[in-house]
């Protein structure tokens, strides 16, 4: 070595590799406005299609008249479920097991639903014709209220044996889908009865949308000469789309190519299949042209993959002391017309049953139902892995209500039933594994840095200031401490239509020592390929600037089951890292062999290779990247590439700990978030400059969903929400500054030990939002309201309470 | 969302326009900044077979602030925005404006567009009320002037004819303390409720006062009787009391998502006690 | 009715003339026509802002604009405001910053950003977020958009400065 040599430290950082803010590569294109999505794609001759939708939410449909659409110059084809029928496509499954209609095939279940498509030259040719055509309906009942539905005589799915079972078991009634039952129904019932405290709520976690900034849409182009399908779509799960494409069109999926290009934000809106899929596909088959579907913000936000709509029935019970002793839960689950929820099939309410989230909890039973009312499909998981945040708003809110019962601060009631840190592994009531965790750090640091106990201080003059006529503003101090089930998960028990929920990286060094990898997942905003390439950076010791991160073609990715669920980091980050531990694997034989000694004398360290106990002997990842291409090496293959199927032997248990300080002012009902501190424990941290955007980015959707976004219905189901006027959204003014902090419990299972972080802001977030606007008037009386907390229903919850004199 | 075809016009002068007018009928409709406009016709909830863009017409622009204020029907929020002059002889206009939209609908949004079409969610047509203007429109038989107040029938309906324009707002520049209330959701949004006022002092007691809201029924609502009240009152909590009673008998609002009727009258109440205390201030 | 109507376009230095239905959104026409796919389509109701371009110096929702009433005008999009080897300042600071994600909203933000720091070129915290209120993001809860905008307003001060 000689002085021009970089020390170790200045190797390591020249990686950019894990825990190095690095900056993101994909930014250089985005900030000059050269991302490619979806609607960026133009093909030769490429046609565009168009929805005629139903305005009813429950008819049926008399006829359909396409004459004059297929009269206007320009209209090509008018798709009814009649012409989809022959193919067998004018029903299509979806991932709960359930089918959908393609086109209404003789009556439509939720307003907007697809009855016909027309392919036009352009879009605006498409849509002139989409207003053409005619369709006489007649009106049925309509059910929008799920506890209804299971009284009512109307039958939704008329398509359903009302006496066979579902894809999920019995059904109880025709507009009932499933019930799903975990824990121990008769000790738990045993445990409410006999302890000294029981509360109970109804919990309702309404339904709202995600709502991303680019809507879902795809290409299809069906090049007739070679018998290949190219779809190009909006796609969280490239390699499932061209699976299920491939079942249910009987192309051969080696002749179906799948590309997902940018994606403007999904979360959890594009895992699905959606009708406009299919009719593309169809359309360009018949046309043999690419036919471009991409829906507007209506049709986003009222007929592709609602989220929520939970009713959340619960009861804790706990000692006088406040130890919980059990946790019951019925949930009335609505879906909506077709039961289209995006979850691994042997969990029709997903992962609820993390519902006992960071508590000790010895006693616990959830029985879920599902249920068929005339709303839009779909149940996903908006920014969480399937069904915890509303786990998470649950129990969040039990533990609220039942230290209102025991007359208890909130802080204390969590501290004292934590799952203590050297329970881990803990199983949990309803039968989950926790990898690790250590609930009481995380939760003193928060409660300190916020100054826990002088805000409650604060918070108990102001209310006696109210009181006095003072002021007329509240203070909340919203608690939660959140566990998160993420990284779907182990192929044992988590498929999605029968696919196991691995994950892929596929790595190929170049002879200059850069490298290729692609995987199975594909990034919407969160930076894949920015943090893979650092945690192969660090594993096979090249930089990150010299390793491209490729995803979403399926012809050239590893398959993978996507993107959705914080399932990025757990699965496919540890294939990836587990991928580059098998090039280094081989790398060592190399290095061993150009430094002539034997494998097991020659060490990693950093970027090299070293000869153990003679570091100035050694071998660059980059030397011994070459050699692998020039040299003839005994019993050695020439090339350097791995991969790597992970199948995860657990889930992951991310955790946090959330406090909101927020100001309600009791006349008009507006709030002001004074303060928001957010600590996150993801296990490894692979680059904190983009957990700290993850984590801004996730809290403000769950502001929104707090404090006043969601999908509503009239009675006549019809959507009251259908654009951003209504749906809200906040700008930069209505959002606040949060602080973020982290502790540090890697996973004991994951290659690295990182869990995952995209979804925990939402999962925690909403429940500290809420709790905020409950903590404010607890003082009052406030046990329990409904979400959304927007104006006016702060405004009641305060009129309810007597404060408006 | 896609809008049905139209043939598009975009004249040099108003004749040009009125004879459009005249000629489409109701077919016709005029497109200043077109922020109300096209979002409809993208809907296709507005059929517009002829577009009249008024882009091109010099006649609408421009802001005279003397002691009467004329402001061309075609200045958008962000020209009222920038206008010092304007914004030291009637600042509640300011105020009002950076309450409307975001940046890019202001500087898009028009007085004569927002006065114009009626809905009853728009901001202008309130705070004009307050300001006792008086609308120039204009028509094949020249120019007319109508006070704002008598302007709105329902929502948009108005006293404007099929082939008449809106040239202008004018008002005498306000006198005393000003302000302009405004509850929304969010950024972008309609009012919940909004309140203008207008006040001016003898002393310490209300000489003149001038109150309208906005979004609380079919048409803006100037409230003449809750206005009357205040004067030779000290403006006291009981006056403004009084005061805000009155608004609450004149205004109709309906349910929508910003909330039920009862939930309106009270921000109504709120929004018009503050703009009082407020404007009372500045007197 | 739907005649076509040749239309002029002065986009990003570059004259454009072509026929185009009255009806066209400016959007489609800077996208599908000029292949200028940076400005993007969101809520196409004039609410969020990831269609902004700045339209005769005044920034606009391109999606709520008929290609007709822009005929004659001067357009800026997000491809004129710098080039690889050179890229605007805002550029610079929304990527060393964190200012995007998934990048949909990015274009309409720089554009936006950029007429806000022409208008007010040392603005507060409480400036940027008021003045950016057009613009809707999904991702980033706007916390590194805004410290992205104040960085770049501060570099471009300190050039100015240099310069003087």
């Amino acid at each position: 070595m000689n002085d021009m040599t970089p020390d170790r430290n200045e190797r390591q950082a020249n990686l950019k590799g894990l825990g190095s803010s690095r900056k993101r590569v994909e930014d250089l294109r985005f900030t000059q406005g050269k991302g490619n999505y979806v609607d960026d794609i133009k093909l030769e001759g490429m046609l565009h299609g168009d929805f005629v939708r139903s305005p009813y939410a429950h008819a049926r449909i008399k006829s359909i008249n396409t004459d004059a659409a297929m009269a206007l110059d320009g209209v090509l084809a008018v798709l009814t479920a009649k012409d989809l029928e022959p193919l067998g496509l004018h029903w299509m499954p979806t991932l709960a097991g359930d089918k959908q209609m393609v086109l209404a095939d003789g009556k439509v279940l939720f307003q907007g639903q697809e009855v016909a498509y027309v392919v036009a030259k352009d879009r605006y040719i498409a849509a002139d014709g989409a207003e053409l055509v005619e369709v006489e309906y007649e009106e049925l009942p309509v059910l929008v209220d799920p506890f209804e539905a299971l009284k009512s005589d109307v039958v939704l799915r008329e398509d359903l044996d009302p006496k066979a079972d579902g894809a999920h078991g019995p059904r109880k009634h025709h507009n009932h889908i499933f019930t799903w039952e975990v824990g121990e129904k008769e000790a738990t019932e045993q445990v409410l009865d006999s302890s000294d405290v029981v509360a109970e709520e109804m919990v309702y976690y309404h339904r709202t949308h995600p709502c991303p900034l680019e809507t879902c849409g795809c290409v299809a182009s069906m090049d007739k000469v070679n018998g290949k399908l190219t779809l190009y779509g909006t796609f969280q799960a490239p390699h499932a789309i061209r699976t299920v494409v491939s079942l249910i069109s009987g192309l051969e999926e080696h002749n179906i190519r799948v590309i997902s290009p940018d994606i403007g934000g999904g979360f959890g809106n594009k895992v699905g299949a959606y009708p406009g899929y299919v009719c593309s596909v169809v359309a360009s088959i018949v046309t043999g042209l690419p036919v471009k579907w991409v829906e507007d913000r209506m049709e986003n936000l009222m007929t592709t993959a609602f989220a929520r709509d939970y009713w959340m029935k619960g009861k804790i019970s706990a000692t006088k002391e406040g130890k919980i002793t059990g946790l019951w839960c019925h949930t009335t689950a609505d879906h909506g017309g077709f039961d289209a929820c995006a979850d691994p099939t042997k969990f029709p309410a997903g992962f609820m049953n993390i519902c006992t989230g960071s508590y000790d909890i010895p006693t616990a039973y959830l029985a879920v139902d599902g249920v068929y009312t005339n709303k839009a499909p779909g149940g996903v998981a908006y920014r969480c892995s399937f069904r915890v945040t509303e786990a998470a708003y649950f129990i969040e809110r039990m533990i609220e209500v039942l230290a209102i019962e025991l007359n208890m601060d909130a802080a204390e009631l969590r501290r004292i039933n934590f799952i203590k840190q050297d329970q881990f592994p803990y199983t949990s009531a309803l039968g989950w594994e926790y990898d690790s965790g250590d609930y009481h750090t995380a939760w003193d640091k928060a409660l300190v840095a916020v100054g826990y106990d002088d805000l409650r201080k604060e918070q108990a003059q102001r209310v006696e200031d109210f009181k006095a006529g003072k002021t007329r503003k509240l203070l909340g101090i919203g608690l939660t401490h959140f566990t998160e089930i993420v990284g779907a998960g182990p192929v044992k028990n988590c498929d999605i239509l029968g696919l196991g929920m691995f994950d892929s990286c596929e790595i190929r060094i170049h002879p200059t020592g850069s490298a290729i990898a692609r995987l199975g997942t594909i990034s919407q905003g969160q930076g894949h390929a920015t943090t893979f390439a650092q945690i192969l950076a660090s594993e096979i010791g090249l930089p990150a600037d010299s390793i491209t991160i490729e995803e979403g073609d399926t012809d050239t990715a590893p398959y993978g089951l996507g993107t959705y669920g914080s399932r990025s980091t757990p699965v496919a980050g540890a294939a990836t890292a587990m991928a580059g531990r098998k090039i280094r694997a081989k790398a060592q034989m190399i290095a061993a062999y150009m430094l002539e000694v034997h494998d097991d004398d020659v060490e990693f360290d950093v970027d090299r290779f070293v000869v153990k106990g003679a570091p100035e002997r050694f071998k660059t990842m980059k030397e011994i990247a070459f050699a692998a291409y020039n040299q003839a090496i005994p019993g050695i293959e020439p090339g350097l590439e791995a991969v790597s199927y992970y199948d995860p032997p657990n889930m992951t248990y991310p955790f946090g700990a959330y406090i909101c300080v927020m100001e309600i002012d009791v006349d008009t009902g507006e709030h002001e978030i004074r303060q928001f501190y957010a600590l996150d424990d993801c296990g490894t941290r692979i680059n904190p400059m983009i957990i700290e955007g993850q984590v801004h980015g996730g809290l403000t959707e769950a502001l929104a969903i707090a404090m006043g976004q969601e999908i509503a219905y009239d009675n006549m189901g019809n959507v009251k929400t259908g654009t951003l006027m209504d749906f809200f959204l906040p700008t930069a003014w209505e959002t606040p500054n949060y602080t973020t902090d982290h502790t540090t419990t890697p996973s004991p299972h994951h290659p690295i030990g990182a869990k995952g972080v995209g979804e925990s802001p939402n999962v925690g977030g909403v429940p500290a939002f809420s709790n905020a606007v409950h903590d404010a008037f607890r003082a009052f009386g406030l046990r329990q309201v409904h979400m959304p907390h927007d104006h006016w229903r702060i405004w009641k919850t305060a009129n309810d309470l007597g404060l408006h004199g | 969302m896609i809008p049905a075809a139209f043939d598009y016009h975009r004249p040099n002068d108003l004749n040009g326009v009125i004879s459009l007018l005249q000629e489409h009928g109701d077919d016709a409709r005029v497109i200043a900044g077109g922020h109300s406009l096209i979002p409809l016709m993208k809907l296709r909830m507005a059929e517009v077979p002829h577009l009249i863009d008024l882009q091109s017409i010099s006649e609408l622009t421009g802001i005279d602030s003397g002691s009467t204020i004329r402001i061309g029907a075609m200045t958008t929020q962000a020209d009222i925005i920038d206008n010092a002059s304007l914004a030291s002889s009637a600042p509640i206009l300011k105020e009002a404006s950076l309450q409307i939209a975001d940046p890019q609908v202001r500087y898009m949004g028009t007085v004569g567009g927002n006065v114009a079409n009626g809905d009853p969610g728009n901001d202008m047509p309130g705070l004009m009320q307050c300001l006792d203007a008086t609308f120039i429109l204009r028509g094949p038989n020249g120019e007319r002037e109508v006070k704002a107040r008598d302007f709105y029938h329902a929502a948009y309906m108005t006293e404007r004819e099929d082939d008449e324009v809106m040239v202008a707002v004018t008002f005498d520049a306000p006198k005393g303390g000003y302000a302009y209330e405004k509850q929304k959701r969010k950024i972008g949004d309609y009012a919940t409720a909004a309140a203008a006022v207008i006040i001016s002092k003898d002393g310490s007691t209300c000489k003149e006062a001038s109150i309208a809201m906005t979004n609380l029924s079919d048409t803006p609502v100037f409230c003449a009787a809750a206005s009357d009240s205040l004067i030779g009152t000290s403006v006291s909590a009981e006056d403004i009391k009084n005061a805000v009673n009155s608004m609450i008998d004149a205004i109709d609002p309906a349910e929508d998502n910003r909330g039920p009727v009862e939930f309106k009258k009270h921000a109504a109440a709120v929004v018009l006690s503050r703009a009082i205390e407020r404007a009372w201030q500045r007197a | 009715m739907s005649g076509k109507m040749q239309i002029k376009l002065k986009v990003n230095g570059e004259d454009h003339e072509f026929l185009a239905e009255p009806r066209e959104l400016l959007v489609h026409a800077l996208r599908e026509r000029l292949n200028l796919t940076g400005s993007h389509v969101g809520c196409e109701t004039g609410h969020c802002g990831v269609c902004t371009v700045t339209l005769n110096g005044k920034s606009v929702k391109s999606c709520t604009m008929f290609v007709a009433q822009a005929d004659g005008a001067e357009l800026t999009t997000v491809e004129g405001m710098g080039s690889p080897d050179n890229l605007h300042v805002l550029q610079e600071a929304f990527r060393e910053h964190h200012g995007l994600q998934c990048g949909y909203c990015t274009p309409g933000m720089i554009m936006r950003a950029a007429k806000l720091l022409e208008e007010i070129p040392n603005p507060t915290e409480e400036q940027v977020r008021f003045g950016m209120a057009g613009n809707l993001c999904r991702c980033t809860g706007y916390q590194n958009i805004v410290k992205s905008i104040m960085a770049a307003a501060s570099e471009m001060n300190s050039a100015k400065e240099a310069a003087q």
